[in-house]
């Protein structure tokens, strides 16, 4: 068989291999048997992605051409792990504390959660990254055509373009499909990060293997690679020192700022220990990478011909050698090493252009009514994944547009130096409480305007982008602005150039700018949560939710988190503040809470955006205070907690009010009791009592007529049975006394039984049910039991005003509790009624529809009984009941 | 032909036994069942007589006692109000509101006949 096809196979199969691990992560972590995906050494393994497709073929290239020199791009990552711990640490905890999804929404957030920073940021990135994928295509392109060369028995070249196409639509199905199952970005993604830590492992097994095989296979030995390599230019190559520092620098800061490196460093990261592990971890991987760099250089000069392209030494030797397995192996590497960065890159941006340029546009468009009435989960997964589509895809546009040549070997270092923009933003707002976001956009944009003009323009070669005239005389014809020598700074190493003055420009705008500059408070807030991160891990208050409305919060909450999860969240916020039901206090702490929920999914600017067009301007308030308080960061935060305090105490008077207004309502009721049983009673009495009298008084009555008049008299009398029932059950119920019948029963016949005995058949009300779901025995008093649903059903074929009328029935089981929500489509009940609804006689409006009013009030007594609860579930599209019990009713319970 | 009575009331076994008596006696009865609409129902039958229920879906009897004491055509009409529950407060609304007369259910069906003649003088 012809080698390309088995390198295709080989291909394939490896590809297959990606998927299964990652699905298998995937799956472990679901089910909580993932406690081996959290392990350092994966972490470690993971970090791994900082040497790409670049790094695996090129260093070799980078070595053949200018010897030592490839040494600072690990040298950089080294210091900074070794040295930087501490930073390291802190840039994690930050991470976690602020659930930060990306180093676009970190910088965002330090600065006020400014969105515009945050799109800087965003597109810098973009620009920065797009070659930078370009040219792991390219390397699997080029790779791959090196091994068609000596492919005899292949007719026809394949086609580079169709490769890398192939290549690219390959890795955005794996992207899409491991990199965006959750919505919420904070969450790790275990299949990803598990597939991406095989692949460091082949990658650093294939260039070990390649490098033990030139040493020992062709250059006979340790002695005989070191004679090769005094022989060679390697040795002779000076370096110059300014480029020496430049690039370990760079290359520390890119490690740093990359986004895909931010991904795992602090997005994936599980635990902030695994960097203690890493700090020594990660430089041993590097240095094992590094190892056989220059005997592979060395060898491969020596003997393969002249004009070889030393970037695919790794490959080329043992295809040379007629090594096929070793090849497709270091094949393999190299694809790992490209595949891996691609997937990160991809999710790293596409989180960024989602959270930072769609979301925002799109809730601009849709307004406010969106958060409330659209589905905003899904458009930000499909924003997410039309996302990682375009990254690829601009990344395939450009390898097409640049041809794939040599144009592109220099883009890594040039990219570095775009990314290396974001460290003095990063860095001061990590450390310095002064930096303000005037400070960080301009010299952000003046960086990036320096990086653009010098290093990245310049970098499609002369006449392409930037005119002849302008690298000669400079831009306008002014001398001081060639891009090549910024004021007059010639004979400069471009990259050296550029590097130095972007950051010069970048760091001392940054600074300038914030001393010149008055931070907002909600800067001043989020700065010190930064800076002092290990000293306290609560936000001091942000959020003053006097007049949020927890129900709208909720349905937010729902359309982004999912209903579950939402609600789960506002019980339990609802559970610690001590108030029953769903619905929390919007206190400031639960305002933080939630928003820090939201901003794992959709980004902190967004977050923050969408509670406050909820929650109305909490930063106004803020302001107002500074405009009068002493101007500290100190007095600040000072009258800041004040101000909470009062909130508070402005809550809690709300609170007693509350309480009050209900016990009122309560009493009016009490009130209202004999007169609504008179009422009960004395309308069925008068009908009886008019047609015993016709029917004494009448004489020529036909017998249809008598019988007609008794009937009327039985049924009115029936009536009058069932309301005095009714009160007896309730009062039974009340003090207690009840007998609990305890029977084993299946949900759905029980629901079957209460649909008929609703009278449900041949009405207007159509019932969904989940039949599947409702295959459930259950042990309880089921008459009783029965007795609940058949309120709740007959309460919504009665009341809803559907057009037409559905009740949906949705049973789910957590932990032994069975747990039923009945949700119509009508109108619902008006947030006023709904703390009533449970009371007798309460009845919504004046209808005579149903029965005296004693229905919901017996549901709740008789579920109190079997030891659950009925609550009406606010935030529908109708009304709604939840009706939970235990699935097996305990004795003691009675 | 009798004269018109108007019975306003949402129970309908009540409407039958009220409807009957009244037939019977010689009253020419209408009726009607909400309080949306109870106003249009008067303008349309012009009864000579209007029996009405306190508790009606819609509106309550009290606030369809007052429009047609404001409209100048029903001013002068006999209306007898009709309820359930039997307090002192109710009567003293129902007198204010400018009720005829007043009668708790259940009733007699020889006092209602009674008070019904009474009303309209008959």
């Amino acid at each position: 068989m012809a080698i390309l096809n088995v390198l295709i196979l080989v291909c394939v199969l490896y590809v297959v291999l990606l998927f299964v691990v990652a699905f298998g992560a995937d799956r472990a972590a679901a089910q909580g048997r993932g406690s081996w995906l959290a392990s350092p050494l994966v972490y470690t393994l993971s970090l791994s992605i900082y040497c790409t497709a670049w790094t695996f073929y090129g260093a070799v290239g980078f070595a053949a051409r200018s010897g030592l020199e490839f040494v600072t791009i690990y040298l950089g990552p080294t210091l900074v792990m070794i040295g930087w711990w501490w930073t390291l640490r802190r840039l994690v905890r930050v991470g976690r504390s602020q659930r930060i999804t990306s180093i676009a929404d970190l910088i965002s957030s330090r600065y006020g959660k400014s969105n515009l920073l945050a799109v800087l940021v965003t597109v810098l990135a973009v620009i920065g990254t797009t070659p930078y994928i370009a040219l792991q295509l390219q390397s699997v392109t080029l790779s791959f055509a090196a091994f068609a060369e000596t492919d005899l028995a292949a007719t026809t070249l394949p086609d580079m373009q169709s490769t890398a196409l192939w290549v690219a639509m390959g890795l955005a199905l794996f992207t899409i499909l491991f990199g965006t199952r959750n919505l919420d970005a904070n969450e790790r993604h275990h299949g990803v990060v598990m597939a991406i830590a095989m692949e460091a492992v082949v990658k650093l097994c294939a260039l070990l293997a390649v490098g033990v095989f030139v040493v020992w296979g062709l250059a006979d030995g340790i002695a005989g690679t070191l004679d090769r390599i005094e022989a060679s230019e390697i040795a002779r190559f000076e370096v110059s020192s300014a480029r020496w520092v430049g690039l370990t620098m760079l290359s520390g800061a890119a490690f740093l700022c990359l986004p895909r490196m931010f991904q795992v460093m602090v997005v994936e990261n599980e635990n902030e220990d695994h960097l203690r592990t890493a700090v020594w971890a990660f430089p041993a991987y590097l240095m094992l990478m590094s190892l056989f760099v220059i005997p592979i250089a060395a060898v491969g000069l020596d003997m393969m011909p002249e004009g070889a392209n030393p970037d695919l030494f790794v490959l080329t030797l043992p295809l040379m050698d007629g090594r096929d397995g070793l090849a497709i192996l270091s094949f393999l590497g190299g694809f790992s090493s490209a595949t891996s960065m691609v997937i990160v890159a991809a999710i790293a941006l596409s989180t960024m252009v989602s959270n930072h340029v769609v979301m925002p546009i799109w809730l601009h468009f849709s307004g406010g009514a969106a958060m409330v009435s659209g589905d905003v989960r899904n458009v930000a997964l499909l924003a997410r994944r039309l996302s990682i589509a375009g990254v690829v895809f601009l990344g395939y546009l450009y390898f097409r547009l640049s041809g794939g040549g040599t144009a592109l070997a220099a883009i890594g270092l040039i990219a570095f130096v775009g990314v290396a923009q974001f460290l003095p933003a990063l860095m001061g707002g990590l450390f310095w409480r002064g930096a303000t976001k005037t400070g960080a956009l301009l010299g952000l944009s003046l960086g990036a305007a320096v990086w653009l003009y010098c290093l990245f323009l310049p970098s499609f070669g002369p006449s392409l982008i930037l005119p002849q005239s302008v690298f000669d005389h400079g831009l306008w014809g002014l001398t001081w602005l060639r891009p090549y020598a910024l004021f007059g700074a010639e004979g400069m190493d471009p990259v050296v150039h550029a590097v130095m003055w972007s950051m010069l420009i970048n760091t001392s705008v940054f600074v300038a700018g914030s001393l010149l500059s008055f931070p907002q408070p909600l800067e001043r807030l989020q700065g010190a949560q930064f800076v002092n991160v290990f000293d306290h891990s609560g936000t001091p208050g942000g959020w003053t939710g006097g007049m949020a409305q927890s129900e709208d919060l909720l349905i937010m909450s729902q359309r982004i988190m999912g209903a579950r999860e939402a609600q789960a969240l506002f019980a339990a916020a609802a559970q610690r503040q001590g108030v029953a039901g769903y619905l929390p206090e919007p206190s400031p702490d639960f305002l933080q809470e939630l928003e820090r929920v939201l901003s794992g999914s959709v980004g902190a600017a967004t977050a923050h955006a969408m509670i406050s067009q909820i929650v109305g301007g909490a930063a106004v308030s803020v302001e107002d205070l500074m405009a009068v308080a002493d101007e500290t960061a100190q007095i600040m935060e000072y009258s800041s907690q004040l101000e909470a305090k009062s909130q508070e105490l402005a809550r809690t008077a709300r609170q007693l009010r509350e309480a009050n207004e209900k016990l009122t309502q309560i009493s009016v009721q009490k009130d209202g009791f004999l007169s609504q049983i008179s009422h009960e009673l004395r309308t069925p009495m008068t009908s009886i009592r008019a047609f015993s009298e016709i029917l004494r008084d009448t004489g020529d009555l036909s017998a249809q007529e008598q019988s007609k008049y008794a009937s009327i008299i039985h049924d009115e009398a029936v009536r009058l049975t069932r309301l005095l029932d009714d009160l007896l059950d309730l009062s039974v119920l009340e003090n207690g006394q009840v007998v609990l019948n305890t029977q084993t029963g299946r949900l759905d016949d029980l629901l079957d039984r209460a649909e008929r005995a609703a009278g449900v058949q041949g009405g207007a009300l159509r019932v969904v049910r989940d039949r599947l779901a409702e295959d459930v025995e259950l042990t309880s008093d089921l008459d009783r039991l029965a007795q609940v649903f058949i309120n709740l059903i007959a309460n919504a074929r009665k009341y809803c005003d559907g057009q037409p009328p559905v009740l949906t029935i949705r049973p789910t089981i957590t932990d032994g509790q069975l747990v039923l929500d009945f949700s119509d489509n009508g109108s619902g009940i008006p947030a006023k009624q709904q703390a009533v609804i449970f009371e007798k006689f309460s009845r919504i409006g004046e209808t005579k529809a149903g029965g005296a009013g004693l229905g919901l009030a017996i549901c709740r007594e008789i579920m109190a009984r079997l030891g659950g609860s009925v609550s009406y579930l606010p935030g529908q599209k109708g009304a709604a009941f939840r009706v939970s019990l235990p699935l097996e009713m305990r004795l003691a319970a009675q | 032909m009798g004269k018109k009575v108007l019975l306003i009331e949402d129970e309908p076994n009540i409407i039958e036994a009220v409807s009957f008596i009244l037939s019977r006696d010689g009253w020419d009865v209408k009726t009607h069942s909400n309080g949306h609409d109870a106003m249009e129902a008067v303008r349309l039958r012009e009864p000579d007589l209007i029996i009405l229920d306190v508790m009606l879906p819609g509106k309550s009897g009290f606030d369809i006692l007052a429009e047609i004491r404001v409209d100048a055509d029903f001013a002068a009409t006999p209306v007898l109000m009709l309820t359930a529950r039997g307090q002192t407060k109710d009567r003293e609304m129902a007198e204010r509101a400018g009720a005829s007369q007043y009668m708790t259910k259940p009733f007699s069906n020889a006092d209602v006949l009674a008070a019904v003649r009474d009303l309209v003088g008959a």
